[in-house]
């Protein structure tokens, strides 16, 4: 295989201040204790990008503060002009989606391809679908006349934190709720760029507040006394706590929580479109999705070829610098994560099931995990059980459809699946029965503003986009 | 009269506009080369040839308007406002109340924003009995002649409904001024060349050439105010069978929540069944 030269984008496009405050009644603010900051690093290169701040609970309770004083004028206002302050705020997105997508790569280690060409754009599309939603309440289903809850707490995580920072803000404002959002402690930056993205499209003050922090900000800022809603987008044990948190109080919840979906490939699939989706399915954003096909599920009869297909295809994934446009698979988030996929890859070898990556270079610098593959895997085994969120795919066989599906059903998440096959009536069959709350079918990881997001059993409850999203922001 | 855009400097003539068609994406005088005085201006007067080349714009247009994506069209819509807000002021020149070009503007929000949600409200699951998938959704008619009525606010809320959902539209102005005005704005806020075609002229004349026509698919008649006319283009209309909004008893207030109906009317439902099974 050749080189490509490198094609790095230039990360001068977007300045990055060396400290931040926090983002409370349409101002930068200092948290209102001292000592109260931590770093954000470029995974790729263990870099400082900024120092931002810890808000304790005294800052929780001014932007629960703030937004609640915006909430009666912003719910009041006719839903056409709450409108057109999401599609600025669309438009501004998608204006300034260069620099956003830079910052995001900098700060995630996620490729500027993907950055660029799907976190971005989604965003903006996110914005632009909710913004026409604000003045159409009354025809989405949910009665003559919905109204907002009031006070919406959110909690992102950093996998995708622009892309998950406009699911949670664009639906909650189209209904006229106000926000306190708290991006994750490691990507903190594309959420305080959009800070002053509000402040551009002049969102009246207190409507958007950010508050960055750790697992202690967001553990303060759901249990505040003073929102009416809480919605966490993470892991399953974190919205266990958040449940518990909530049990007994008024504050309506949603959670969108982990995965491990299984990717089914009956014997007549589309091979090569297959691979593809199966490459897309778990190696998409270093595979830092919770939808992503962790699971692989080949039916026995074209289980040699598959394989084999899907070697030769993950032999040509480039990893490395998130900014060359000719990286398929960037740096892992944090030192964290990098320690969590090891172990449980670890583990995955240890209970006997082959481990297989392409012969790949990492680079020395940085947080990096190379794109991996586990064969023989049983369902006893941790790798098909955990959620390793991390370019690992693990690969059981099946024989019949009912074992594919019972398979595919055996576990505790119920988030997303994937068929392939070319028979129309075996997808919509299996789709049926399968417990997850999207199913790709000859495709993988789609995403649309209009089609509704979440998942079954312990992957959350509720649901994000389309007009079922609407419904988790009204009364 | 006429010189309403820019007032004659001293010793300095105005340039004053000619306010010709809007067909194909492109401003052509009429092939019958006839024009008619409307407050001082010499407006064209569209013929039966430039209908039936307005409908051929519109339907050479329509495929690829309707294959666009739903988000593509809303942004397209919203493109529009954009550039109405741009020019309020010019509207205002022409006559239009800034509170009627306002609501004009946010009619085209309201739209834009209908483009990817018209489907989930009009469409959807159906919950068949037997072992098939079965899905409803809508699709614009095609080609839809127009009958604008008189007002600016009136005649943006029968263009944007019809063409938020992939319909092309031939549409007979009533306000000849404002809508050539609003032809600019449409010819640069990224609306297919086709999508919308705007006729200037007298609607008696050249309605029934439209009513009759058998390439177009719906006819609006939300502007005549003829009960006799009207009821002549309905019959008409019923050569090719196509769908008519008739003009409503009383007079239209279009500054009323428009609700769904004005899309609704000039969209098809398309079910699709596959059935299930291993």
């Amino acid at each position: 295989m050749f080189e490509y030269a490198p094609a790095p984008e230039s990360r001068s496009v977007v300045d990055i201040a060396p400290s931040y405050g926090l983002f409370i009644d349409g101002e930068f603010v200092s948290p209102a204790s001292s000592g109260g900051v931590f770093k954000t690093v470029n995974p790729a290169t263990e870099e400082v990008l900024a120092e931002v701040s810890t808000a304790g609970p005294e800052d929780v309770d001014r932007a629960v503060a703030a937004a609640r004083r915006a909430a009666g004028p912003w719910s009041a206002l006719p839903g056409a002009e709450r409108a057109k302050y999401l599609f600025r705020i669309a438009r501004i997105v998608q204006e300034r989606s260069r620099e956003l997508a830079v910052l995001e790569s900098l700060d995630n280690g996620k490729p500027i391809r993907e950055s660029r060409d799907v976190d971005l754009p989604l965003a903006a599309a996110h914005f632009f679908y909710y913004a026409g939603w604000a003045d159409k309440l009354r025809h989405a289903g949910f009665g003559d006349n919905p109204r907002p809850l009031g006070v919406a707490a959110q909690v992102i995580p950093w996998n995708f934190p622009m892309l998950m920072l406009a699911w949670k803000i664009a639906p909650a404002l189209a209904t006229g709720n106000t926000v306190v959002l708290k991006p994750a402690e490691t990507t903190p930056l594309s959420a305080l760029f959009f800070a002053d993205v509000c402040r551009q499209a002049e969102l009246p003050p207190g409507v958007v507040n950010i508050v960055t922090g750790a697992g202690e900000t967001g553990r303060t800022l759901v249990e505040h006394a003073g929102v009416d809603k809480v919605a966490f987008t993470g892991s399953t044990e974190v919205g266990r706590q958040i449940a518990r948190s909530v049990a007994g109080t008024r504050k309506r919840l949603t959670l969108e929580l982990g995965g491990k979906a299984a990717n089914i490939v009956f014997d007549d699939a589309p091979i090569d479109q297959a691979v593809e989706g199966i490459v897309n399915g778990i190696f998409f954003n270093q595979g830092h999705v919770c939808c992503a096909g962790s699971r692989l599920l080949i039916q026995e009869s074209v289980y040699d070829e598959v394989i084999e297909a899907l070697k030769r295809r993950m032999a040509t994934l480039r990893v490395g610098d998130p900014l060359d446009k000719n990286t398929d698979i960037g740096a892992i988030n944090s030192a964290e994560q990098l320690a969590r996929i090891r172990t449980l890859s670890d583990i995955g070898a240890e209970e006997g099931a082959e481990r297989w990556s392409p012969p790949c270079e990492l680079p020395a610098q940085g947080f990096w995990f190379a794109p991996t593959i586990f064969t023989g895997v049983t369902q006893a085994h941790r790798i098909a059980r955990e959620e390793i969120f991390g370019p690992v795919l693990s690969v059981l066989t099946f024989r019949t459809p009912a074992e594919a599906i019972e398979k595919a059903n055996n576990t505790p998440y119920g988030l997303s699946a994937g068929i392939w096959t070319e028979k129309g009536s075996q997808i919509l069959a299996v789709a049926d029965k399968l417990r997850a709350g999207v199913v790709w079918a000859n495709t993988f990881n789609k995403f649309d503003p209009t089609s509704p997001f979440g998942g079954y059993k312990e992957s959350g409850y509720g649901r994000e986009g389309g007009r079922h999203g609407l419904e988790a922001y009204l009364a | 009269m006429a010189d309403v855009s820019r007032p004659g400097g001293a010793g300095r003539l105005a340039v004053r506009k000619t306010y010709k068609l809007f067909i194909g994406g492109a401003f052509p005088r009429s092939e019958s080369g006839r024009t008619y005085l409307v407050d001082g201006d010499n407006v064209v007067l569209a013929s039966r040839k430039d209908a039936r080349d307005a409908v051929v714009a519109a339907r050479a247009a329509q495929p690829k308007w309707a294959g666009a994506t739903a988000y593509n069209r809303g942004q397209v819509l919203y493109r529009v406002a954009e550039m109405l807000e741009a020019r309020h002021a010019e509207f205002v020149a022409r006559g239009v109340a800034a509170a009627e070009v306002d609501a004009a503007i946010d009619r085209w929000v309201w739209y834009a924003g209908w483009a990817d949600k018209i489907a989930q409200v009009h469409g959807g699951a159906n919950p068949v009995a037997g072992p098939f998938f079965n899905l409803s959704a809508p699709e614009p008619t095609g080609v839809v002649a127009v009958v604008a009525p008189p007002s600016f606010l009136g005649l943006v809320s029968v263009i944007a409904p019809a063409i938020v959902t992939g319909n092309t539209v031939v549409v007979l102005a009533a306000a000849p001024q404002a809508a050539v005005t609003l032809a600019e704005v449409l010819a640069t806020s990224d609306v297919p060349g086709g999508v919308v075609n705007i006729l200037t002229g007298h609607a008696a004349e050249v309605a029934p050439w439209l009513a009759s026509h058998d390439d177009v698919n719906a006819l609006d008649l939300t502007g005549v105010t003829d009960p006799a006319l009207a009821a002549d283009l309905e019959r008409s209309a019923a050569g090719s069978l196509k769908r008519v909004v008739r003009p409503s008893a009383e007079a239209a207030d279009f500054t009323a929540d428009p609700g769904l109906g004005a899309m609704t009317a000039l969209l098809e439902t398309k079910t699709v069944w596959h059935p299930k099974g291993f």
